[in-house]
Parts: C-alpha cells; structure tokens; sequence
C-alpha cells in the first residue's frame, strides 16, 4: 500500500536538509571567523559578515516552512516533536551563526593592533565546539541520542577552558593597561565561543526531545 | 485523574459469531471527555453502544464481560434499560429531531416518564435548552417545527433532549460529522462546558476533534481476524504528542489505518 502520508514525509526531509544545511553554513561562519583571528585576515571575516545574511534567510524560510506544514498536515507524535525540534533548532543556530558574525567584526577591530600573545585555548575552545555542535548535527540526521548526550557532557569542558581564557587576560590586563582592550575583546571572543556550545548543547537537548518524547536541560 | 464513573472490564462484543470487540478493559474517568478514535470497522461505535446496551436492539449480539457503572454491572439481569438510558444518554451523527415542535422534542423524554406538570416541563425544556447552548436562538420560535432548524441547531437540539433527562453519562457517536466547521466547534465549545457536569464518552474519524476537545483518549485497532481491540489508552496530551505504541502512532500520523 502506498504510504498516504509520502508527501509530508518529502517535505519534512526536505525541511531535516534544509536544517542540516543551515547548520552546516553556521559552523563554517564559526570556524572561518576563528581562522580569521588567528591569521589577522579581514577579508575572511568580512566574507563571515556578509555570509550571515544567507542563513538569516534560511532561519526565517525554514520557520515559514514548518508553520505551514503545521496549518496544512496537521503533523502529531513523533512529526509534530521533529517539527518542534526543527522551530528550536534554527534559533540556535542563528544565533551561532550571529556569533560568528560577532567574533568577525572583533576580527576587523583589531587588525591595526599589534597581537598581544599567540593564540592557544581560543582555538581549542574553537574546536571543541564545533565537535560539539558537528554531533549535534549529526545525531539529529541519525536520531542518535546517546551522541547527543555524550556531546552535551562536553560542554563542561568548554567552560573550563573559557574561565582559563578569562584569568589568564585578566592577568594582561593587570599587567599592562594597554592591553585592556585588546585583551577584552579576546574575553568577547572567548565567550562566545562558550555560547557557540550552550547552543550546541540545546540542539543535542531537542534531538533528545524528538526521538524520545522527553524535554529535559542536559548540562545546566 | 478523575474519580472513575464506568469501568469496562474484560469486554467482549460477537455479532453472531464473529468477535466485533476483544477483550476491553479501560476506566472511564467522570466529569471529563473521553475519545475513542480509530480506523473505520475498529469497533468504536460498538463499543460506545455496550455502554448503554445499545447494541441490544441488534439482532444476535452476544456481550461478554461486565460494564461497571458506578459500582453496578449494568449487564446484570436486575437492570432497568429504561432508567440505564436515562442515565446513560446519547446523541448520533446525524440530528435525528422528532418531526415535532422544538418544545417538544425535548420535552419528548419527560412525558414518557410521566411528568404532566407544565410548569415543571417549561422549567426544565428551558434549562436543557440554555445547557445546550441553544436557548437564545430558539427562545421565540419554541413552537415552530425542530426541523426548521439548520443541522447545528438540531444537533445542539438533540442534546438539549439527551440532557432533560438528566444523564449523567452522554455517548457521542460522530457528534459533528455532519455539521460544518463552525458548527462543529460549537458542538465541541459545548462539550467543554458540558463535562463540568456530564461524564462524556465521544466517538470520532476526526483525529483533530479528538485532539481538541477530549481529555482521554483510547486508540483501538483490529486484530488479523478483524475483532477490535484496545491499542493504547491515556491522557489525549500525551497520545497526540508521544505515543507509546508504534500502532498509535502510524495512525495518528496518518501512515496506517
């Protein structure tokens, strides 16, 4: 028999790709932004800055897409929770994208100061993250909520870098007072990247949320 | 949850002998709206008519198993069906109005039972008119014939008659499916108000009905030899957003049934 149900189901897989996209776009904006620290390269952040546009876009399309599958399939159980889960999702990752566009404007910023040290948790602080928010990902697309939640222990570790990152300017900033401000934008940048995997973390929360039915905060 | 009003236990249906309904066991909870959906053939409507021996004026019905209505098996030999369908009302799909005048259809059930009192009468077609939601409509045209009344104002009409009686218990059997959408949103406005009073049992092809207006709800399916069975039973919140039972939910996500 054919399943009568084969039109929503195209849509909604076409609506998990069109997250699983968007998703994408905002962990490169991250990762590119971050590059663009590193290697002082304003062209690179502003590529991040102007690229936001394009998953602001895909925010509002995606939450336009899941309203009227609500008013015209009246979707319930397991499809109501991965539509719910969907509306969650690209709100965090809009706003990591935003993050990224943040970090990318500091980028730009302090170009035309000398580097105040060489960069070594901010990076790792990076690629925790984005592992982070890579399983998320990848647990919504395979339903797997033992990698969401085995992800979400990681923000811990997350923290703990941010608050070294923290001390460790605020010892320039004792030292020197002409490294304030360089060193409190570093502390911006630091913390977003801490948010980049709160984000990261509510994602892995909402996969939970679609496969099992249960909402519950994984790491507060 | 609230105090149980009917506990159906261990219930079997044959029509001759085929097994319309499997073994039943489900509590249905009093002052509240209970649902039961499912693919057509499932048996709902044979269900919701052993709740008041409906299913008695069919011919070779056999029932098994007990209905228990507050404390009493209402399958026992000592009772009256007469008072058990007072008690116990009902309303169908389509308004089936008495070719009679508004104030008598539901005045109907008050003079089989006896009552000549006029005042006490007016009294109590009013009061069953303003429950269900119809009084203002049909206040001045009391005399006129119910069947002038579109089918919401019968349908409405047909449970001011269900409710002079004074049921405690009202079976609905597809209530709205004959009505438009306006329509059928009264009949479930109505609903609401009425189980502050009334245990309401509601049985419904109208997935979204159920999901709106009930508070329980009870998914029953067939079995390979086409006899009903119960699924999976709870709170309408939770079935609609996790069911526990793949069965329920292919079917309430419209890839079964």
């Amino acid at each position: 028999m054919v399943n009568p149900r084969h039109i929503f189901d195209e849509e909604l897989r076409n609506l998990r790709a069109d997250l699983l996209r968007m998703g994408t776009l905002a962990r490169e904006a991250v990762d590119k932004s971050i590059k663009a620290l590193i290697n002082r390269d304003t062209n690179l952040a502003e590529e991040v800055i102007v690229g936001d546009d394009i998953i602001d876009k895909m925010d509002l399309d995606i939450e336009m897409k899941c309203m009227e599958l609500i008013a015209r399939q009246q979707p319930m159980a397991r499809d109501l929770r991965t539509i719910g889960t969907i509306l969650k999702t690209i709100t965090d990752l809009e706003r990591i994208a935003d993050h990224a566009v943040d970090i990318a404007k500091i980028v730009k910023i302090l170009a035309d100061q000398p580097p105040l040290k060489p960069y070594i948790d901010i990076p790792r602080m990076c690629e925790l993250s984005l592992s982070m928010l890579d399983d998320a990902l990848k647990s919504f697309v395979s339903e797997d909520t033992e990698l969401a939640k085995k992800m979400c222990e990681r923000d811990d570790l997350v923290d703990a870098l941010y608050n070294q990152v923290f001390r460790e300017l605020l010892t320039y900033m004792m030292e020197d007072p002409k490294a304030v401000v360089r060193a409190l934008y570093l502390i911006f940048v630091a913390r977003f990247l801490e948010r980049v995997a709160d984000h990261a973390t509510n994602v892995g929360e909402r996969v939970i949320y679609m496969v099992t039915g249960v909402l519950k905060e994984l790491n507060v | 949850m609230n105090n149980i009003k009917i506990s159906v236990k261990n219930l079997n249906i044959y029509y001759g002998n085929f097994l319309a309904l499997k073994d039943i066991t489900l509590d249905i909870p009093e002052k509240s709206i209970t649902a039961i959906i499912g693919p057509s053939g499932c048996g709902k409507s044979t269900f919701l008519r052993a709740l008041n021996r409906m299913n008695e004026l069919l011919p070779n019905v056999r029932t098994e198993g007990e209905v228990i209505l507050d404390g009493q098996n209402i399958y026992n030999d000592d009772v009256d069906l007469v008072s058990l369908r007072r008690k116990v009302g009902m309303v169908f799909q389509r308004p089936n109005p008495f070719p009679k005048s508004i104030f008598e259809n539901v005045a109907f059930g008050l003079r089989i039972q006896g009552i000549k009192n006029r005042e006490q009468i007016e009294e109590i077609v009013e009061l069953s008119l303003r429950r269900a939601a119809l009084w203002d409509e049909v206040k001045d045209k009391l005399h006129k014939s119910a069947l002038e009344l579109s089918g919401g104002q019968q349908q409405r009409l047909c449970i001011a008659r269900a409710l002079a009686v004074q049921p405690e218990v009202i079976l609905m059997d597809e209530p709205a499916s004959a009505l438009d959408p306006i329509a059928t949103l009264r009949i479930e406005d109505l609903m609401r108000e009425l189980k502050e009073e009334y245990t309401i049992v509601i049985v419904t092809h109208n997935m979204q009905q159920a999901a709106r207006v009930s508070d329980f709800t009870a998914f029953f399916l067939t079995d390979d030899n086409r006899a009903g069975m119960l699924i999976e039973y709870g709170r309408t919140s939770e079935i609609f957003t996790m069911p526990k039972d793949p069965r329920t939910e292919g079917y309430i996500t419209g890839r079964y049934g």
